[in-house]
């Protein structure tokens, strides 16, 4: 069964980039996927990998993340000027954040405006199915 | 007569310190991207000997490492750095996919540990970067959140980043896909096992350390 945890921005504002992440981590190693309303910045994002590098162990593999909504950087200058005001007004409000723990996610495909999360489990399914077709 | 004597001191000062300040040139990215690939490919090229050991198992390297002291010519240019070569960045370790490849339970424990320390000092390690090499596998989707991270802390440090696709000998290698993922950079495709489009790859370095 999977566990999923939505974090509202609200939760998350008033936090120091210390505290966010320990709160993030500390859901992702109880076996539960994060749904984080905006994202981290991402010396924080450096951060949280660097955090979860020195949590690894036999049983806590590490983590899967994904951010959607990255702003592009070289989009058009109205499409540029409408990212910049989002980012004014939303501030890292913008986007959403997805992370959860590598023993349950086997990997998060992104595309810049979309994510398939691939489970442990539907990889195990995929396969078996693929070997039933093969014979 | 003063003024000569300062501005010949100017010149002596300025071309000490000139001469001491070695650029840091850190070569990043995912684990199996390549690095040590390229970075032996430059230090062979250059140096006429190899920087590490290169595997097809994931983290071969662990441990920064650094060649101080490299000058690459073209024509009259002249450009000298130290080469960082980092471990592959990741967000997971599992020491059960070392088991994999062959490695015994003790062993790919010990890799896993030491991987893990390894990404740990690479992320340490781009604070003290003077530009970054990102060597990304250009047979695999860039869109990778560990690929975001790494570029969007060289930007937030201002840091100059040129994207190497590397592996382009390979059929799957998609050069136009990691520029539509990262337009804002000069990606180049090379590949660093066969020396294949280095010359290049030697002129968009001078290009981003200039």
């Amino acid at each position: 069964m999977l566990t999923l945890q939505f974090i509202p921005y609200h939760e998350m504002e008033n936090l120091d980039s210390k505290q966010r992440i320990s709160k993030l981590l500390k859901s992702v190693k109880s076996n539960k996927i994060v749904l984080m309303e905006g994202r981290l910045k991402s010396s924080e994002e450096a951060e949280l990998i660097r955090k979860t590098m020195e949590e690894i162990s036999p049983e806590f593999k590490g983590i899967e993340l994904s951010v959607v909504n990255t702003p592009n950087t070289d989009a058009k200058i109205l499409k540029k000027f409408k990212s910049v005001l989002v980012n004014m007004l939303l501030g890292d409000r913008h986007g959403l954040t997805i992370i959860g723990p590598a023993k349950i996610i086997k990997e998060i495909k992104q595309d810049p405006d979309k994510i398939q999360l691939l489970t442990e489990e539907i990889q195990e399914k995929t396969k078996s199915k693929g070997k039933k077709r093969s014979k | 007569m003063l003024k000569g004597i300062k501005a010949v001191f100017g010149k002596l000062l300025k071309r000490m310190f000139k001469k001491k300040k070695q650029v840091k040139l850190g070569l990043y990215g995912p684990p199996n991207g390549g690095k040590t690939t390229l970075a032996n490919k430059i230090c062979q090229d250059w140096l006429g000997e190899d920087m590490g050991s290169v595997s097809n198992i994931a983290h071969e390297t662990r441990e920064v490492s650094i060649k101080e002291s490299i000058t690459i010519k073209s024509g009259n240019k002249e450009l000298s750095f130290n080469l960082v070569d980092t471990p592959g960045i990741a967000t997971k370790i599992d020491y059960e996919d070392f088991l994999k490849s062959g490695m015994k339970a003790k062993e790919a424990k010990q890799r896993a540990k030491e991987a893990t320390k390894g990404v740990i000092d690479s992320i340490k390690w781009l604070d003290d970067m003077d530009t970054v090499i990102v060597v990304l596998d250009a047979t695999i989707d860039p869109y990778t959140q560990v690929n975001i991270t790494i570029i969007g802390n060289l930007q937030a440090r201002k840091i100059p980043v040129l994207i190497v696709g590397n592996k382009i000998d390979k059929k799957k290698a998609n050069l136009k896909k990691l520029e539509a993922a990262f337009p804002q950079y000069k990606v180049i495709g090379i590949s660093a096992k066969f020396g294949k489009n280095t010359d290049e790859f030697y002129k968009e370095l001078f290009n981003l350390v200039d």
